[in-house]
């Protein structure tokens, strides 16, 4: 290990970001939270605030778990937004179609299947990007270029570009219903963020997605059948998009060929800043989770103070690139 | 000497561009049958003057990607540079000379932005690019209220028109600026990569980054120039746009950045840097552009037009990946 | 004799370590001198140094031709013409032979290419080295010899007066070499005076005119090929005498676990036949080229033979993939232990137990720490690692400590036959007798193991039994007693 570096200021900081992510994040976030209720005041720490922060950040927070997942492996997933909508429309063209007039058990049976289908699309769209990542070794950032393209380009041809809305209760419920005051799409959230992070920490499967991130010709070597991986990694990415679908279309209560595209930047952004190694082999979902409050708690504040929604997204980007640049600033080789 | 003409030929014969223009031809026959309009003048004419944004992109992306570098910013850089440019030239007056200088050097400068981020911060380019299109864009945006320009300056709105002929009674055709300006494009970047030594080192550096940096190459200084380079064709890609269009849209350009990249993959270029020519790009942004016409001239809705981008896409890199793979495996054994 | 480079007095530090001491070299013009020692004896710095790469501490002295200067730098070292050649050979695989060897037109400021001009120099350099490659056609194609001359003839182009060339025998078979070694002195006879470094002692000794030995950053001295021999080399490189002698365990005949029977794979190697006992240590040695590793890649399920069979306890066996062959008790430790062997980045943690998640999984899947610390405890007791903290990355160990690192990650599989390709590279030699110790254990255990290396040494006085590869056929299979370094150093470079 190297010697305790110089005592700066500067060092000490760039040397706990660098390994104690965790411990600065939640620093980071007190930090914020003072910040803005300094410059907020009373209208930041109402319950209004919280709750719509609470309602907005699930379906963010799915993507950039499908995000990561890649990120992880060493690749990346560009088309998870696409992924969403078309599976999105899958479901909200087999709701429009089938809902009206049917009662009873085939009233469920039609939510239920079609949720059924917008999985099945997003699944689909995984495979072919695992399959053309992992077996036929296209790059990627080429691919999933490829795939996005390929699934704004089929949902755009079929809707043209229109919107299909107005879906059955429960449906809607799941994007803005509560259970006991806690948003039903955060419980969605959690209850996709925790098999993912014990899959990540606890399983063979996820220790073999690091190893791969770091290294895939070594992970290889030793016997690991890094194809397969890839590929049930990529089908994994592209079905959280499928659920991030399904909450999206639950909370606009309608479907599109383009909504959440500025998502892209953000999701990759949350992994970065929650400790993700943009070279992939490490990262972990906790990391992930506060970086995604930071961001809500940060973006909430540009709406209460009425920040025009480009520049937020302009300062998203600047904010990437010094949370990326991070662990190079302080002289570590970069891996 | 006969020989090396054969074994050129042949080894022409192996390669992507050779596929793609056995592609090319037998579309335009089989549309050129399908449908009338197809290969006539006016089409034609038409169809160059389009491209010429994507196609002059085209060649920008082909050095960064050739470099061993990405960049998906550059349609929130000519964004940049279209709006400064031409506020400035409503403003104050300028000519063709000083409205490509401005428009070059704001293109240049925000090239160069991606080129420190990349390099000084060692923050792999897919991110800088992603992070730096919002960034560009949205202060764009932020400045600007998305407002459109819609009164240029005369001449500017009139463009030029040279080398004019008669080609029937009612229609003359000419070069344009649109046409101008991607044949310069098109000259310029085949110069710089296949007479220059610079461009050699550029090939050299996208093929062996570590041996290039034992030779001495100059990784940063390449870099740089190659970002910047991106830049400013977005900067003569953009005023290309708004002379066509007629007017200044700061919000219509991002976005299509996929046809862009369409264009080059297709030709050949590949993200592992080194890999790559003009006369593939060439080919990638016709066989894109015919595609695209064909779809229209059959009727098809151009809805349906990213979806067919998308997958061929997707064939030609997966195309291109299996044909690597049998050529490793086949180099392997003797 | 003139005398084309001088250096005295070269030290080098980086942080705490000395990485050179005191070291006083020169190098004749048009000499063929070799210098030896081996992994962190200080060569490649010493190289680095004379490239201009790195800078030696203040003091010492550096003259070409008599002229002296306080450090190089890389672009004046080429004006000078000093041309290293790596290992990795540094050319630029997707541009033309031409190019490569022209590569030096293209730097020096801002200028447009003259294509002819650099055929013409190609195709010259190409004459003067005795090769004809198609200047057009791209170096990927070519094979590894053909690269390795490409880069001799861009030094070539590039006036080289002193060509340092780092391991340049590692990928050539025999005959390559011969071929290398022809060259050699048709460059000496030009007035090119030229640097073998090298680990590989009987080529060192075939070739060149003085040897120059490092060890531990200082230089043990330069002696005249004539005066040494391969013993005393190694002697001095390691500072050890070696133990001339059978070091394995007492063999209790065991039953034949592994059988190949006629094995063949195009381009690889042919009509391959042996039998491992359990119990056992076989050496198998050999040129690079020779086969060996693909013969040991197609036993662990990598490399699928096109003909012949294998059998594991008298059962025929067909392995498709390594998962398959550590699944029937077959493991292999890579000879890149960088690259190939260690996820460098990861965890000590994360890489022991890379090949056995799936037997740590308890109830339902799920792996535990405890289980995960407990595995990582138990072979870091059995196999002596030192480490101060499992979760640490694996590059901070050193190398042999790294290397048992491997060895525990495929102990732990249970091999009943274990392969390890040169399994003592990069790793100090006081470490090396622990591998050794290593192997040995796993011999009483019952394993067979089959060694593959470079070194003869290596080889006969750590095993029972010898086979020698040559240009992808089994020439030799003897048993250790039975013969000597000698007629092993006849079978191989035969």
């Amino acid at each position: 290990m190297r010697d305790a570096p110089a005592l700066s200021l500067r060092r000490r900081i760039v040397h706990l970001a660098g390994s104690g992510t965790i411990a600065t994040l939640v620093l980071l976030l007190i930090a914020l939270w003072v910040v803005f209720a300094i410059a907020i005041g009373d209208r930041f720490f109402s319950v209004n605030t919280l709750q719509s922060m609470a309602f907005q950040m699930p379906e963010l927070g799915i993507l950039s778990l499908a995000m990561m997942l890649a990120l992880l492996s060493g690749g990346l997933n560009l088309s998870i937004i696409a992924t969403a909508n078309l599976s999105g429309l899958t479901i909200a063209f087999l709701l429009a179609r089938y809902i009206p007039g049917s009662e009873g058990v085939a009233w469920v049976g039609v939510q239920v299947l079609a949720i059924a289908a917008g999985f099945a699309v997003a699944a689909l769209v995984g495979l072919v990007n695992g399959f053309v990542i992992a077996y036929l070794g296209v790059s990627p950032i080429l691919t999933t270029l490829g795939t996005m393209t390929l699934c704004k380009g089929l949902a755009i041809g079929l809707t043209r570009g229109n919107v299909i809305s107005g879906f059955p209760e429960p449906i809607v419920f799941i994007g803005n219903g509560t259970v006991f005051g806690v948003p039903f799409a955060l419980i969605v959230l959690a209850l996709c963020a925790l098999p993912v992070a014990l899959m990540l920490n606890a399983t063979p499967f996820g220790a073999k997605v690091y190893m791969i991130g770091s290294n895939e010709k070594a992970t290889r070597y030793s016997g690991v059948d890094t194809r397969a991986v890839l590929l049930k990694l990529y089908v994994l990415s592209s079905l959280l998009a499928g659920v991030a679908a399904v909450v999206m279309l639950a909370r606009f209560n309608s479907a599109n060929a383009a909504y959440g595209e500025s998502y892209l930047l953000v999701t990759i952004l949350a992994a970065v800043l929650g400790g993700v190694d943009p070279f992939g082999g490490f990262g972990k979902v906790g990391g992930l989770l506060l970086a995604l409050i930071i961001l809500q708690v940060i973006s909430s504040a540009f709406n209460l103070l009425n920040l025009s929604q480009f520049l937020t997204l302009a300062i998203w980007g600047g904010i990437l690139i010094a949370v990326a640049a991070v662990p190079h600033l302080g002289g570590k080789a970069p891996r | 000497m006969p020989e090396s003409r054969l074994a050129s030929f042949g080894r022409f014969r192996r390669s992507h561009e050779f596929w793609l223009l056995i592609v090319i031809l037998a579309l335009c026959a089989g549309l050129g049958v399908a449908n009338s309009q197809f290969l006539t003048m006016q089409n034609l004419f038409d169809l160059l003057t389009s491209y010429a944004f994507v196609g002059i992109l085209a060649l920008g992306l082909l050095v960064v990607l050739i470099a061993g570098g990405i960049d998906i910013s550059f349609t929130a850089t000519a964004s940049v540079a279209q709006y400064v440019t031409l506020s400035v030239a409503n403003a104050y007056g300028a000519n063709w000379i000083s409205v490509f200088a401005i428009a070059i050097g704001i293109g240049g400068a925000l090239g160069a932005l991606n080129a420190i981020f990349v390099q000084k911060l060692r923050i792999p380019s897919i991110i800088v690019s992603v992070a730096t299109l919002n960034i560009f864009y949205g202060l764009l945006i932020f400045f600007t209220g998305g407002k459109y320009i819609y009164s240029l300056p005369d001449w500017f709105a009139t463009g030029i028109f040279w080398f004019e002929f008669d080609w029937s009674k009612d229609t003359s055709y000419g070069v344009n600026l649109q046409i101008l300006a991607l044949a310069v494009s098109f000259l310029v970047t085949w110069l710089l990569l296949n007479r220059t030594n610079i461009g050699r080192q550029i090939y050299a550096m996208g093929g062996n980054v570590d041996a290039a940096q034992r030779l001495g190459f100059h990784i940063f200084g390449l870099n740089v120039l190659v970002y910047c380079y991106m830049g400013v064709m977005a900067g003569i890609a953009s005023l290309v746009q708004a002379q066509l269009a007629q007017s200044v849209a700061p919000t219509v350009l991002v976005g299509k950045e996929l046809d862009v990249v369409a264009a080059v993959v297709l030709g050949g270029a590949s993200l592992m840097g080194g890999v790559g020519t003009v006369f593939g790009t060439f080919l990638g942004l016709a066989l894109l552009a015919i595609l695209q016409n064909g779809i229209i001239l059959l009727g098809v809705s151009s809805y349906w037009s990213p979806f067919f981008v998308g997958l061929v896409i997707l064939i030609s890199v997966s195309a291109t990946a299996w044909s690597q793979r049998e050529r490793r495996t086949r180099s392997a054994r003797p | 004799m003139t005398t084309f480079l001088e250096i005295s007095g070269i030290s080098k530090r980086f942080g705490g370590v000395h990485a050179l001491r005191e070291v006083d070299l020169t190098l004749e013009v048009g000499e063929v001198h070799c210098l030896v020692g081996e992994n962190g004896s200080g060569k490649s710095t010493l190289i680095k140094i004379i490239s201009g790469v790195e800078a030696p501490e203040p003091g010492g002295r550096i003259a070409i031709y008599g002229k002296e200067y306080p450090k190089l730098n890389p672009v004046f070292s080429t004006h000078c013409g000093i041309q290293v050649i790596y290992q990795d050979l540094s050319l630029f695989p997707n541009l033309t032979v031409a190019e490569n060897i022209a590569m030096a037109h293209h730097l020096g400021g801002v200028h447009t290419v003259n294509w002819t001009s650099m055929r013409a120099t190609a195709r010259a350099t190409m004459v003067k080295v005795g090769v004809e490659f198609d200047p057009d056609a791209k170096v990927s194609d070519l094979s590894i010899a053909g690269r390795q001359l490409v880069a001799i003839c861009r030094a070539l182009a590039a006036d080289a007066k002193l060509l340092i060339m780092d391991e340049p025998t590692a990928s050539l078979t025999r005959h390559e070499v011969n071929t290398l070694i022809k060259l050699v002195s048709d460059l000496k006879r030009s007035g090119i005076c030229v640097v073998f470094v090298s680990h590989r002692l009987d080529e060192v000794l075939e070739i060149a005119e003085r040897v120059t030995v490092l060890r531990d950053g200082v230089k043990v001295g330069t002696f005249a090929a004539a005066t040494i021999d391969g013993r005393k080399l190694s002697h001095l490189m390691t500072g050890k005498a070696f133990e001339y002698q059978q070091q394995v365990p007492d063999l209790a005949a065991g039953a034949v676990v592994l059988e190949v029977q006629g094995l063949g794979r195009d381009g690889d190697y042919d009509d391959v036949s042996l039998q491992l006992h359990a119990g056992e240590v076989v050496g198998l040695t050999g040129l690079l080229g020779s086969g060996r590793t693909e013969l040991a890649l197609s036993l662990f399920g990598m490399n699928p033979p096109d003909r012949g069979t294998i059998a594991l306890d008298g059962r025929r066996i067909a392995l498709s993939t390594n998962a398959d062959a550590i699944h029937r008790g077959i493991a292999y430790v890579s000879e890149d232990r960088l690259t190939l062997g260690l996820i460098l980045n990861q965890s000590i943690t994360a890489n022991v137990t890379l090949t056995v998640l799936e037997r740590l999984a308890g109830r339902f899947g799920l792996i535990g720490a405890r289980a995960r610390q407990s595995h990582v405890a138990r072979w870091v007791a059995e196999l002596g690692i030192k480490v101060s903290n499992p979760d640490n990355p694996v590059k901070t160990l050193s190398g042999g400590n790294q290397q048992r690192v491997v060895l525990a990650k495929w102990m732990a599989t249970n091999p009943r036959v274990l392969i390890l390709d040169s399994p003592t590279v990069g790793v100090d030699i006081g470490a090396k007798d622990g591998i050794y110790e290593i192997i040995r254990r796993l011999a009483r255990e019952g394993v067979a193991v089959l060694i593959i290396s470079d070194e003869i040494p290596e080889v006969l006085y750590h095993s029972h039994r010898v086979l020698v590869m040559r240009e992808g056929r089994l020439t030799t299979d003897v048993a250790a007693a039975d013969t000597s370094e000698d007629a092993l150093r006849q079978a191989v470079n035969a």
